[in-house]
């Protein structure tokens, strides 16, 4: 018997004790229909060939373990951002439930969602008697000073207008007339989670912007975009705009929703991007978006309004920050300090410390199309050479933009962009074209297991390691923290591989 | 204690009228029907300690009130066919349904993952906006034709129905029955469009009714020429969360049966295909697939019981009415077992009984947990003070009284803000319920075990579960953290 109660044996060691090996070598041996051993070794063998990889990558209609997520998860992100907003989302309940799981999981935090709870009657009917009752509930319950609908792909299939149905449930007196209830289409089938975020904040700034005037100041907006580690990188983004003086607008601010203090209180929402706030930044200068693919409708609406707009690709990484505090500079007329070039002295001074280990590395990268960007960026700045790039939601353009920013590196040189292909297509093609590390999200561990290549977490979700995205990845300071973890994967490789060279000092 | 129950259920009573008087008229009215307290039987009954299907349950939710619930997509692929190992499992429609499930209920296997098991695999036909204007059907077949060729070991695959698929008029029983024949493989398409029923619950329904109708009814497969021994078994819901499938079927080896299928955690469609030649079938989640067991009961003669492995004394009581099927060789094998872990029992109790005793905890689970786990807590000295379902039936809560005493808070469907509600004020030791109720309980002060999941541990099955769930019990409810929550200089003198 193998368990005892002073040393109590769970999952990890329970099951390889003798009696449940033998048990489970039975099961197998007599139950299970088995395929035999030589032939699973022989076609697991197959599937890390070039004949394998040719058809994999030559997939037309099946998508296996892709990268990304859908619209609704990032209008539910974008509108916690703002200021006591409850995300509506008009459709099936389960949906809601995998949104709230998938954020509570990554964040370690609670997310806070309503749905409308449509069944088969609503699929005949419509489902505006959902969203009349739905919206009083809500309303009633959870006191919201704001309601962001999105919607399922059950809604988007069978046509409901949401304009129209929050118009009717205002006159049935749901909600107040003059409440805001903004709302975004976000048809699950329909590019991704980064399209939903970009949708749902076109549909919270057009509540408050359009049709009101606008009287051009100075201020600047900024649109952060969907990321895992916001709660991190917006207080960092915060803390060198306060050192340059900058004062700018988050326009949906997760950080402190994301990252709320155990003191006895739940608190269902947390700091964000007020209304006041909202409304005072239609008359600002200029919006820029630090994620161009979370944002391009979103920064042509600022456009339309006589806004500036400027995007960047994720600010990680030397350049990427440089260009973003030169591009405030720009519109503000404030000087970057010299405290920001001190950290950036820093930075370069760590990289050079430990150029010896970086150089010449090569990675393999997926993620959302800015992350993948800026991660290849700055991976080259630390002489680092980047093999695979993968989005799998990443289209044509941006294709292109990361075939240009290779190529204006040496350490470019030979990487394959992948667009639209998935974490299958990648073991396959790092089964055949190794790279010396993986940098993804936590779903990059069945693939650091199959093709023994070394994972670094840097981009959401992460499920299985906890509070990285409470540390900022933006700016010299976020640079750091993420050189530090390429370091530490790239000596804890070391020193695994070690024998004789198993050096004290490294 | 009499006055104790009038008291909780009197307090218990005033908490739901408190937390219902928040609500709109309307949602008031239908939600008042899903709260209530344990009530006294009217006459007594051996083993019955309350009544508690007084509540409504199994009813649409009430949109905009944050219910926990999931949907028939998720009864579907992510309990009872995502488990079965050797199949390929197509989360067909759009991308989100299977991303968000994809690895998240812990269902254990043994295998090669992407050679001959797929289980944590993530297999969806991505639908674009082209596949909802002109159908999916030509995507699914060409899409079963990519796996065949990439998973060439795999035993079969099924096609799991999100929204969009019920919707736009596809026929995916036609595109089975054809691909069927092309690859020479089972194909079973499940119509779970999480539209459909107000939970989880209709999706296992419609799964079981799947399985009776594309595997056990069509072709016997395994099953053709298996002779079945006397002492052949089948574990049927259980889904082997941490391994909690494992953990079970090494006790009911021990007692001398022979499992022949596990249903359907570290399952092969091989075991669904014999199953029916066992000569009984050992039910644990009663809500989830005691459909197929009505069936094999009447088409093919396979007597079921339910069975409880959560906790000695259940433990004890379940091994001791399974063998009772079964001849004297099998009731005294059943003794000696329960007299074998009657000293890790006994040590584990000694250990955690002191630190876990008088402890109230509050449960909001599936459909078999609220009620089954009950009596592991009790076996620790603790107190069941409140308990409810995300998506039961009444005859869930029928059974509920077999393990709670009147007076308890009985919650079903119950929303974020009820929930919240009734923590604040009971504020019990220990909150077991899910993800999503976790951070904000945790955030209040109140410690927490996931209990879909068994928060990343496990097993919490049979003995050598029971021991992990006292550790876990104690390590939730004992943790230094709890008292740190009030910065020194602002506690009160």
């Amino acid at each position: 018997m193998p368990q005892s109660a002073e040393k109590i044996l769970d999952h990890k060691d329970l099951f390889k004790e003798p009696e449940y090996q033998a048990m489970l070598e039975k099961k197998r041996a007599t139950y299970e229909n088995a395929t035999p051993a030589e032939k699973v070794a022989e076609v697991e063998d197959w599937t890390k060939s070039w004949d394998y990889r040719e058809k994999n990558l030559a997939r037309s209609c099946v998508t296996i373990n892709p990268a990304k997520a859908c619209q609704p998860l990032g209008a539910v992100f974008a509108a916690a951002g703002y200021d006591s907003t409850m995300s509506f989302v008009h459709g099936s309940q389960g949906c809601v439930a995998y949104y709230r799981s998938h954020l509570a999981r990554h964040f370690k935090e609670p997310s806070s969602a309503v749905s409308s709870s449509m069944t088969e009657d609503a699929a005949v009917f419509g489902g505006l008697n959902n969203m009349i009752e739905g919206l009083a509930n809500t309303y009633a319950l959870y006191s919201p000073k704001m309601i962001a609908v999105s919607t399922t792909c059950m809604a988007e299939v069978i046509g409901d207008d949401l304009n129209s149905f929050i118009i009717k449930s205002k006159e049935k007196e749901s909600v107040p007339a003059d409440f805001p209830v903004p709302f975004a289409h976000t048809p699950a089938f329909v590019g991704s989670h980064v399209d939903g975020y970009d949708n749902m904040q076109k549909g919270i700034l057009s509540t408050f912007w359009k049709d009101a005037p606008r009287t051009a100041g100075e201020g600047i907006n900024i649109i952060p975009g969907f990321d895992g580690y916001a709660v991190g990188n917006i207080r960092e983004l915060k803390r060198m705009l306060g050192v340059m003086g900058v004062e700018a607008t988050i326009l949906s601010d997760v950080s402190d929703v994301y990252d709320t203090p155990s003191d006895g209180e739940f608190r269902m929402y947390a700091g964000g991007t007020t209304q006041d706030e909202i409304k005072a930044a239609l008359n600002a200068k200029a919006t820029i978006s630090l994620q161009e693919y979370c944002s391009r409708k979103t920064l042509a609406f600022a456009e339309e309004v006589g806004q500036q707009t400027a995007a960047f690709h994720y600010p990680m990484g030397v350049q990427a920050t440089d260009e973003l505090l030169m591009k405030l500079s720009e519109l503000t007329g404030k000087e970057i300090p010299e405290q920001l070039r001190l950290e950036r002295g820093r930075l370069i001074d760590a990289m050079a410390d430990s150029q010896a280990y970086l150089h010449g590395k090569t990675y393999a990268i997926y993620g959302d199309p800015d992350f993948v960007y800026a991660m290849a960026r700055f991976v080259m700045e630390t002489g680092g050479e980047p093999k695979h790039c993968l989005a799998t939601n990443g289209g044509k353009d941006w294709e292109e933009k990361m075939k240009a920013l290779l190529a204006s590196s040496p350490f470019g040189e030979g990487c394959q962009v992948w667009a639209g292909k998935d974490l299958w297509h990648l073991r396959s093609i790092l089964a055949t074209e190794p790279a010396d590390l993986l940098i993804g999200n936590s779903y990059g561990k069945y693939l650091e297991r199959d093709c023994n290549v070394p994972l670094i977490r840097l981009t959401f979700p992460i499920f299985d390691r906890h509070h990285h995205h409470r540390f900022p990845t933006f700016g010299y300071q976020g640079a750091l923290n993420v050189l530090v973890k390429l370091l530490d994967t790239i000596f804890d490789k070391l020193d695994t591989e070690s024998d004789i060279s198993f050096d004290l000092t490294r | 204690m009499a006055k104790d129950i009038a008291d909780s259920a009197e307090a218990n009573l005033k908490l739901i009228e408190e937390v219902l008087a928040a609500y709109p008229d309307k949602a008031k009215k239908k939600r008042a029907k899903h709260l209530a307290v344990a009530q006294p039987l009217t006459e007594a009954e051996p083993g019955i300690q309350s009544k508690c299907d007084t509540v409504k349950s199994n009813i649409k939710s009430v949109p905009g009130v944050m219910t926990i619930r999931g949907c028939a997509y998720a009864g579907s692929k992510g309990v009872v066919w995502g488990p079965v190992k050797d199949m390929l499992h197509i989360s067909h429609g759009p991308v989100g349904c299977g991303h968000y499930s994809w690895s998240q209920r812990r269902n254990y296997y043994t295998g090669t993952t992407g050679v001959d098991s797929f289980v944590t695999m993530q297999v969806t036909t991505d639908f674009q906006e082209n596949d909802i204007v002109f159908g999916g059907d030509k995507k699914l077949e060409k899409s079963i034709d990519e796996l065949n060729e990439l998973f060439p070991l795999n035993k079969g695959i099924s096609i799991q129905s999100e929204c969009p698929i019920g919707l736009i008029g596809d026929d995916i029983e036609a595109v089975s029955k054809k691909k069927m024949k092309d690859i020479d493989k089972r194909i079973v398409p499940v119509r779970c469009e999480g539209f459909r029923g107000v939970s989880q619950s209709l999706g296992h329904h419609i799964a079981n009714d799947m399985i009776r109708d594309w595997v056990l009814e069509a072709g016997e497969g395994a099953r053709a020429g298996y002779v079945a021994g006397e002492y052949d078994v089948n574990i049927i819901g259980d889904y082997n969360i941490g391994g909690d499938a494992w953990s079970s079927r090494i006790l009911l080896e021990e007692i001398g049966l022979n499992v022949i299928a596990q249903w359907s955690g570290d399952a092969t469609i091989a075991e669904i295909e014999r199953a029916p030649a066992a000569k009984l079938n050992l039910i644990h989640c009663y809500r989830s697939m005691s459909y197929i067991c009505r069936h094999m009961e009447e088409k093919h003669g396979v007597p079921w019981m339910e069975y409880n492995f959560f906790g000695p004394s259940q433990i004890a009581a379940s091994l001791r009415a399974i063998a009772a099927k079964f001849d004297a060789k099998i009731q005294a094998n059943a003794e000696a077992v329960i007299a074998k872990y009657q000293p890790l029992v006994d040590a584990v109790n000694a250990k955690y009984k002191p630190r876990l005793e008088g402890k109230k905890v509050m449960l909001y689970v599936g459909g078999l947990r609220p009620r089954h786990v009950v009596d592991a807590y009790h076996d620790l000295g603790m107190e069941i003070v409140g308990t409810g379902y995300e998506f039961a039936h009444n005859d869930d809560y029928k059974r509920t009284g077999h393990y709670i005493k009147e007076g308890t808070l009985i919650y079903d469907d119950v929303s974020g803000y009820e929930l919240e509600k009734f923590v604040e004020a009971i504020r019990p030791d220990l909150v077991g319920s899910g993800i999503k109720e976790k951070y904000n309980t945790q955030k209040m002060g109140i410690p927490f075990r996931q209990m879909h999941s068994w928060d990343y541990s496990g097993p919490y099955h049979g003995y050598d579960g029971y021991a992990i769930f006292a550790r876990d019990m104690d390590l939730a409810i004992n943790n230094p953290v709890w008292g740190m929550f009030d910065a020194p200089w602002k506690k009160s003198a």
